[in-house]
């Protein structure tokens, strides 16, 4: 039934809801990841300054540029930029070694999986019981650095933009383009654009709106396609004006002059029109796809392998849920049944041994014990004996002493004159 | 010279006179001078120089404006579009070029496909055959035992390696590269498309490469041990605080203060590529063409190309009875009294290569 579109009679007030959206989000702040990729020496962490007007990659903290990486990593930058009381948390992050190494196959692979497990944060806080913090720190566009070759995209270039273009946006630039000439900037867009579409890579697209101002906009964005960049956060003099920008012998190229780059398309498009587009087509396109994809996997290996396939897509997730717990559920019957029988065998087992020793121990104790009773009549053997001989020694002393007595009485009856 | 032939003279020549006919002091050694000018006119002259980098770098726009026509791949190419080709090849092209009655046989040798793809593993393989194989081309005429008389002269006298103007320091891939093919090839850096850097920039990115250049080892041309007294210490020290040379390259004229000047018309400024307050064009065409050309050729032929030849005769020469395969004893090299160690796998060619990468 279409909601038919009724004329109001007089002023309800609902007008003033964008107002509310805007007081509200005020209040909240907003968030922005951005990732910016490219070979070490293409001026990344020069134009982030630049973007944002700040000193992200100082002399104190020096950026990735300075530092040599032997492997690929991702590093996150935080800034909170304030302006007019809107907040900005303001995530960059940055993939230094990119490219740079003598074999750069799967230099995309930690970037991919950094971008994965930011949407599994996200899948998984949103899955939670609890909601009410829901952090977002999804990429919510990347910027690719192509380098000023002049002729056309490196296979590097291609199999990055490949690989990532429906995991996030990409946004692909023209890194350090003080070095071509109007002309051979045209050609090297066209040529970049020709192979974009002959590899079949989805760039970012700028929305179509209604409007016809708007659309204009974006058509002369679109045609400038890739854009452009130089960056500089050096303030220099120019005709009495100062701005930011290159000087060299021969001139200074400004980095804020639509005529020398397309710096300025960028920043507008980046963060004064299309921010909010990035990160709902994030939302609504990229971290769909991640999601849709993450729980098919999930759900199917779930299911017994011997089933028809073609019964996995008809059934609801829930549904599957479902299942998965029953199955679950007998499993770990199954495997308490056979814990339990396990451990009745241990038990029985156990008890045995327990039997055994205790005969074995009582054996042994039957064996000491003889064998103290066999030493004990040893010992009274050898006690009887041994009083035999003391007896025997005390009838002799006995005797020998009576011998002496008899002999010492004769002495002494001799001594006493006894003599006859 | 006329002073020398004075001295022993007995009798000195009455001032004033300078006719050669009537002069008895003058004998004419200087004429050969002459001679040797003529002849050179006529034999011509042979020029090989190889350039290597990554696509996009400007290495044919270099070329034709290093001699001022259109002597590079790009230009004899039919089909203007550049597809990055799956593998490296070696494009050599030829050219007669003439000046003021001077002939020369100038070879520019294109390196398509270098360190473009994702894998540069070994990328460097192919150049290092390629410049063997010239040596070995030339060793063979050489010991043909009916020789001609000139010996067609393939060697690679020069290699310009051109160093993306990243602005940090040298790539992994350059240093491998350059560390390899400064042993058997005269290398000349040059910082690529210089219009990038500012002046700070450029200074401190040739300061970092001069460094990892050092630390490397590598040893680029002008070679600090070739120097052959204190005059040539004295110029070629200049050119080392120099190098790597930043240059700019353009085929297409400009009207700049009423002059035609070659140069790069952007909005904020024309780039003049033979102006040395811009970039350094000028002086690497003065180093390659104008003052060190001869001596390119010579250190190729003298040194580079005789460490080849005493490697490869040892190799075949390692013993009665042993092919040329099998891994020859240690031998020690006549040249600037280093020992190198002959052990490799068994294969006669792959052998050089192997010697020529492995580790001293």
């Amino acid at each position: 039934m279409l909601a038919q579109q009724k004329n109001l009679e007089g002023y309800v007030g609902f007008a003033s809801l964008p107002n509310q959206v805007y007081r509200k989000s005020v209040k909240r702040g907003f968030e922005f990841t951005l990732m910016v990729v490219g070979e070490s020496g293409l001026g990344k962490s020069t134009l982030i300054n630049s973007l944002f007007l700040t000193d992200l990659y100082s002399s104190e903290y020096p950026g990735p540029s300075h530092r040599v990486k032997k492997t690929v990593q991702v590093e996150q930058s935080k800034v909170l930029v304030k302006e007019g009381g809107v907040q900005l948390l303001l995530t960059i992050v940055d993939t230094p070694g990119f490219g740079d190494a003598v074999d750069n196959s799967n230099c995309w692979q930690p970037v991919i999986d950094h971008i994965d497990s930011k949407f599994e944060d996200y899948l998984n806080s949103e899955s939670r019981v609890n909601r009410r913090q829901m952090p977002d720190s999804r990429i919510h566009s990347c910027l690719y650095f192509i380098a000023p070759s002049g002729h056309g995209l490196k296979p590097l270039d291609i199999e990055f933009m490949k690989r990532l273009h429906e995991k996030v946006n990409v946004i692909p630039l023209i890194a350090k383009a003080d070095t071509l000439t109007p002309e051979e900037c045209q050609q090297f867009k066209k040529q970049i654009m020709r192979e974009i579409q002959e590899h079949k890579i989805k760039i970012y697209e700028f929305p179509e709106s209604d409007e016809e101002e708007e659309n204009r906009l974006v058509k002369k964005i679109k045609d400038k396609l890739p854009l452009a960049v130089v960056g500089s956060n050096t303030i220099i003099e120019v005709n009495g004006k100062r701005a930011r920008g290159r000087q060299y012998p021969w001139g200074v190229a400004e980095v804020e002059n639509g005529d020398h780059c397309d710096f300025t398309i960028l920043r507008d498009m980046l963060i004064r029109t299309h921010m909010q587009d990035l990160k709902d087509v994030t939302n609504n396109v990229h971290y769909e796809n991640y999601r849709s994809r993450k729980l098919a996997a999930v759900t199917y290996n779930g299911v017994d392998n011997n089933r028809a396939k073609g019964q996995n897509s008809t059934k609801s997730p829930l549904a599957q849920m479902e299942e998965e717990r029953r199955e679950h559920v007998s499993k770990m019957k199954k495997m308490e049944m056979e814990m339990e029988q396990v451990f009745e065998m241990k038990v029985k087992e156990k008890v045995q041994k327990l039997k055994d020793s205790e005969a074995e121990l009582q054996r042994r104790h039957e064996q000491m014990k003889r064998n103290l009773e066999a030493q004990h009549k040893e010992l009274e053997e050898k006690r009887r004996l041994f009083e035999d001989e003391r007896a025997n020694w005390e009838t002799q002393q006995r005797l020998e002493q009576q011998k002496l007595d008899a002999s010492r009485t004769l002495e002494k009856n001799k001594k006493k004159g006894k003599i006859f | 010279m006329t002073d020398s032939a004075k001295l022993h003279q007995p009798h000195p020549p009455p001032k004033g006179e300078r006719s050669h006919a009537g002069d008895f002091s003058y004998v004419g050694i200087d004429a050969i001078l002459e001679q040797m000018r003529r002849k050179a006119m006529k034999q011509g002259f042979e020029l090989n120089i190889m350039v290597v980098g990554q696509s996009g770098l400007g290495k044919s726009t270099l070329m034709n404006t290093l001699f001022k026509s259109k002597v590079s791949r790009k230009s004899a190419q039919p089909n203007p579009e550049e597809k990055i080709p799956q593998t490296i090849e070696i494009k050599s092209i030829s050219h007669d070029i003439e000046e003021k009655g001077v002939r020369m046989k100038l070879a520019v040798i294109d390196t398509p496909g270098f360190g473009d793809q994702i894998n540069n593993e070994n990328c460097w393989q192919p150049i290092m055959k390629f410049i063997n194989d010239q040596y070995e081309a030339y060793l063979q005429e050489e010991i043909n035992i009916d020789r001609k008389k000139r010996i067609p002269d393939s060697r690679v006298h020069c290699c310009i390696y051109f160093i993306p103007p990243t602005g940090h320091c040298l790539r992994p891939l350059d240093v491998e590269f350059m560390r390899r093919l400064s042993k058997v090839v005269n290398i000349v850096p040059v910082i690529a498309k210089a219009d990038t850097l500012t002046l700070e920039e450029r200074d401190d990115f040739k300061q970092t490469i001069r460094e990892e250049l050092r630390a490397n080892g590598i040893d680029v041309y002008p070679q600090k041990e070739f120097d052959e007294d204190a005059e040539d210490r004295l110029i070629n020290d200049k050119i080392r605080e120099m190098i790597p040379f930043a240059v700019v390259g353009s085929d297409q004229e400009y009207q700049v203060n009423g002059k035609k000047l070659l140069g790069r018309k952007t909005k904020w400024g024309t780039i003049e590529v033979e102006n040395i307050a811009h970039c350094e064009f000028a002086y690497l065409r003065d180093l390659l063409i104008r003052t060190h050309m001869q001596n390119i050729k010579d250190i190729t032929g003298s040194i580079h190309y005789e460490m080849y030849r005493v490697r490869r005769l040892n190799e075949s020469n390692a013993g009665p009875g042993l092919a040329p395969g099998q891994a020859p004893t240690l031998v020690p090299a006549h040249t600037n009294g280093q020992t190198k160690v002959n052990g490799g796998p068994p294969n006669g060619m792959a052998a050089q290569c192997e010697v020529l990468t492995h580790e001293m």
